[in-house]
C-alpha cells in the first residue's frame, strides 16, 4: 500500500462511496451549529418534510449574535433576539444538545467543541463558519460550510466533495520568546498569500509546530481559511491526547484505548508526498502586525508599512492602495507608529486560557493608555472565563482598565453591540482585517494576545519582546 | 434552485482583489432567519454612504456614485466580473443570496474561495474561472464597450464575447449536471441512504466512540 498523507488518511476513513468523476460522498461525525447560519437549514429541512438524520452528531449554541456585557440576560437588539430564539426553539424541537444562554459551558462554538471532547482525532467536524478549519488541531478533518451544505448534512449526514489537494506547511526549529502560535500563522499567510491555500488541504508540521499546545494548534488552524485552504490540520501526538483526556465526548473508559490506538496512526507516513511544500524556520518569525485589509498584509512588528510603488503586480498595487486609503496609513511608516483606539483580544482564534494568560502577563501591573478608548477581553467560553477567574487573571486586566466581559464572538465581527466606529484603529487578537468586519469604517490590524495588550499599554503599537 | 442552462447578460466589472463575503453582505444583515431579500444591501459599504441597518428601505439612502452598481450603464447587469480570490473570508450563503437576489447569475474571475464557490452551485448562480490574462480582456472590453454583455452556455461550458470570441471553461461533471438540471442535491444524496446506513453500521463496529 503507498504512502498515505493525514489528509488521505482522513478522507478515506470517511468515504462512503465515490462516483466516476472522483466526487464522494463524505460522512460527517459531527456538526456545530450556532445561530447564524443554521435558521434556513432548519426551515428548509422542515419544509422538505425530511427528518434529521442524526440528532447526537449536533452541538449547538448561539455565539455570534449573543451580548458580553456582563451578567446580561437579554439581547436587547430585536433581530439578534429572533435569531437566538429560532435556534432556542429548533434545539427544542430536534431535541439538539444545547448550550443556551446562560449554561455555564455556552461560548464560541470553535472554543467549546473541543473543550467539551466534542471534537475528536479522526473525526469529520462541519459547521456553518469557516473557521471550523481550527478542529483541524485534533487530526480531525474540519471545514467550514454554507447553510445549504448545513441543511444537506442535517438531512443526510454527508456532503458531496471532491478532494482537494495536500499541502505541507513546515515550521521547523524554536520561535523566541513573545513569538507565538498566532505569530507563527500570519507568518505563513504573508508567506503563500490569501489564495495561496485555495484548492488545498494544508497539514501544519515540523518541529515549531509540535511544540505548541493544543490552544496554539487550534490557533494557526483556525487561519488556515485565512489562506484560502479547505481545511487545516495537525498530526495526532501525546499532547492531542493528553488534552482529550476526561473531557465530557471523549470515548468512555472501555473505548478508550481503542480509540487512542487508532489516533496514533493519525499522521501523515514519512514517505508521504505532498501536491505543495513550504517550509518556514521559526527563528526567523518575529511578531507580527497586519497594517492592510487582507490577513495577508502583514509585516513584523519591527517593520514599516508597505509602499505600494515598489509593487510591480498592478492589480495587487492598487489593491495596496486601496488598504493604505481605507486605514488611513501612509507607505513606510514604522509599525510602532500605529497608534490604537481600540483592543480586542477575544475570538475562536485567541480566546483560549493560554491566550488570556499570555495577556495577563503582559498587563499585570501596568494601566491601559489614556489614550485607548476601550480594551475589551471577551473568553472564549464560560468555562475559559471561570479558569480565569480562578486564576484571578480577570482582576488584573480589570485592574488595568479592560473590560472582562461574558463568552461569545463579540467583536470580531461585529454582530452584537461590540464594535468599532468609523476610522478608529484596533489591535484584535481576531482573524480577519476586512473592511468593516469589527464595524464600518473600522480599521483592523491582527496581532496575538501578548502584542495586543503591550499595544494597550503603550497605546500603539510595541515589540512585546521588550517590553 | 434555479436551473442555469444559457444566460446573456450585461457585464459589471468589480475591479479588486479578495472582494471577501464581509463586503459582499455585511454582518449586521446576517441577523435575518430568511434566504431572501438580500439584494438591496449587496456590496452595502461600498454602494451606500450611510451605514445601512436591516429593514432599512434602501430605494431613500444616499449612494456612492463612485462604486460601479450604481452607474447607469451597469443597471441591469447579470453577469459580475472580478479579479482573484472572490468571495473569500466568512462562509456565509447570505453572500450568495444577495448576489442572486441582485440579479446576478453568474461571477467571473481568475479565482475564488472554496466554500464561495460551492455556495453559489447550491442557488443556481455559476461561478466561472478563467485565466488571469482572459479576465484582463475582459475588464478592458467592458471599460470600453458601453453594453458590453457576455453569453454564457453552461451545458457547451463556454463564454463568447459580442465579438464572438469564445472562451471555455471547466465544471464537476456533478456541479454542472445539478445546475443545468436545477437539481434538489438533497435529493440525490438521499438515493444512498443505502450506503450511507451500511456505513455507519461499519463504523459503529471498528469506531463506536463516534456514535451516542
Amino acid at each position: 500500500m503507498s504512502a498515505k498523507t493525514l489528509y488521505d488518511k482522513l478522507w478515506d476513513a470517511h468515504v462512503v462511496r465515490t462516483e466516476a468523476d472522483g466526487t464522494a460522498l463524505l460522512y460527517i461525525d459531527r456538526h456545530l451549529v450556532h445561530e447564524v447560519t443554521s435558521p434556513q437549514a432548519f426551515e428548509g429541512l422542515q419544509l422538505a418534510g425530511r427528518p434529521l438524520w442524526r440528532r447526537d452528531a449536533i452541538v449547538a449554541m448561539a455565539d455570534h449574535n449573543t451580548p458580553t456585557d456582563p451578567g446580561f440576560t437579554e439581547i436587547a437588539d430585536p433581530v439578534s433576539r429572533t435569531q437566538v430564539e429560532t435556534l432556542d426553539a429548533n434545539a427544542r424541537t430536534f431535541s439538539l444538545e444545547y448550550y443556551r444562554i446562560g449554561d455555564a459551558r455556552r461560548g464560541i462554538v470553535h472554543v467549546v467543541g473541543p473543550e467539551q471532547g466534542a471534537t475528536l482525532p479522526g473525526m469529520t467536524v462541519v459547521c456553518g463558519d469557516s473557521h471550523t478549519s481550527t478542529h483541524g488541531a485534533f487530526g480531525a478533518l474540519a471545514f467550514g460550510i454554507g447553510t445549504s451544505e448545513v441543511e444537506h448534512v442535517m438531512a443526510t449526514q454527508c456532503l458531496v466533495q471532491k478532494k482537494s489537494k495536500a499541502m505541507l506547511v513546515r515550521v521547523d526549529g524554536e520561535v523566541g520568546p513573545g513569538v507565538t502560535a498566532k505569530d507563527i500563522v500570519l507568518a505563513i499567510i504573508g508567506r503563500i498569500g490569501t489564495a495561496g491555500g485555495t484548492g488545498y488541504a494544508i497539514e501544519f508540521g515540523g518541529s515549531a509546530i509540535r511544540a505548541l499546545s493544543m490552544e496554539g494548534r487550534m490557533t494557526v488552524c483556525n487561519m488556515a481559511i485565512e489562506a484560502g485552504a479547505r481545511a487545516g490540520m495537525i498530526a495526532v501526538d501525546d499532547t492531542t491526547i493528553e488534552y482529550l483526556r476526561g473531557r465530557a465526548h471523549a470515548p468512555r473508559p472501555e473505548h478508550w484505548e481503542q480509540a487512542v490506538a487508532w489516533w496514533r496512526t493519525l499522521h501523515s507516513d514519512v514517505d508521504a508526498t505532498f501536491d505543495a511544500l513550504v517550509e518556514i524556520r521559526a527563528e526567523s518569525i518575529e511578531p507580527q502586525v497586519t497594517w492592510g485589509t487582507s490577513p495577508e498584509m502583514v509585516v513584523p512588528i519591527s517593520g514599516q508599512v508597505p509602499d505600494p510603488a515598489v509593487e510591480a503586480d498592478p492589480v495587487r498595487r492598487s489593491g495596496m492602495e486601496k488598504a493604505l486609503a481605507y486605514m488611513g496609513l501612509t507607505a513606510r511608516l514604522p509599525v510602532t507608529a500605529i497608534a490604537l483606539d481600540r483592543i480586542f483580544i477575544g475570538s475562536c482564534t485567541n480566546a483560549r486560557i493560554e491566550d488570556l494568560r499570555a495577556a495577563a502577563a503582559v498587563v499585570r501591573g501596568r494601566k491601559v493608555a489614556a489614550s485607548v478608548k476601550q480594551a475589551l477581553v471577551v473568553p472564549g467560553s464560560g468555562l475559559v472565563k471561570a479558569q480565569a477567574e480562578a486564576e484571578g487573571l480577570d482582576r488584573v486586566f480589570t485592574a488595568a482598565g479592560f473590560e472582562w466581559r461574558e463568552p461569545g464572538c463579540s467583536m470580531c465581527l461585529a454582530m452584537n453591540a461590540d464594535r468599532l466606529g468609523p476610522g478608529e484603529h484596533c489591535a484584535s487578537t481576531s482573524n480577519r482585517n476586512f473592511e468593516g468586519r469589527q464595524g464600518a469604517g473600522g480599521r483592523t490590524h491582527l496581532v496575538s494576545p501578548a502584542m495586543a495588550a503591550a499595544a494597550a499599554i503603550a497605546g500603539h503599537f510595541v515589540d512585546v519582546r521588550g517590553f | 434552485m434555479q436551473a442555469f442552462t444559457r444566460h446573456t447578460g450585461l457585464v459589471a466589472p468589480l475591479d479588486r482583489p479578495n472582494v471577501d463575503t464581509d463586503a459582499i453582505i455585511p454582518k449586521q444583515f446576517l441577523k435575518s432567519i430568511k434566504r431572501s431579500g438580500f439584494g438591496p444591501n449587496l456590496f452595502d459599504e461600498w454602494r451606500y454612504l450611510d451605514v445601512g441597518q436591516p429593514g432599512q428601505d434602501c430605494a431613500t439612502r444616499p449612494r456612492n456614485p463612485d462604486f460601479v452598481l450604481n452607474q447607469p450603464r451597469y443597471a441591469g447587469a447579470s453577469v459580475l466580473l472580478a479579479r482573484e480570490n472572490f468571495g473569500c473570508g466568512s462562509s456565509r450563503e447570505h453572500a450568495v443570496w444577495a448576489l442572486d437576489d441582485y440579479g446576478f447569475r453568474a461571477v467571473i474571475a481568475p479565482s475564488f474561495a472554496d466554500i464561495f464557490f460551492n455556495n453559489c452551485g447550491k442557488n443556481g448562480v455559476l461561478p466561472i474561472r478563467l485565466d488571469a490574462g482572459v479576465v484582463d480582456r475582459l475588464f478592458a472590453a467592458v471599460a470600453t464597450q458601453q453594453g458590453y454583455a457576455l453569453t454564457i452556455d453552461l451545458p457547451a461550458q463556454t463564454v463568447t464575447t459580442p465579438a464572438g470570441e469564445v472562451f471555455g471553461f471547466d465544471i464537476d461533471p456533478f456541479r454542472k449536471h445539478c445546475l443545468v438540471g436545477g437539481l434538489d442535491d438533497i435529493g440525490l444524496t438521499l438515493q444512498h441512504a443505502d450506503d450511507i446506513r451500511a456505513y455507519e453500521a461499519r463504523r459503529r463496529e471498528e469506531a463506536p466512540w463516534l456514535f451516542g
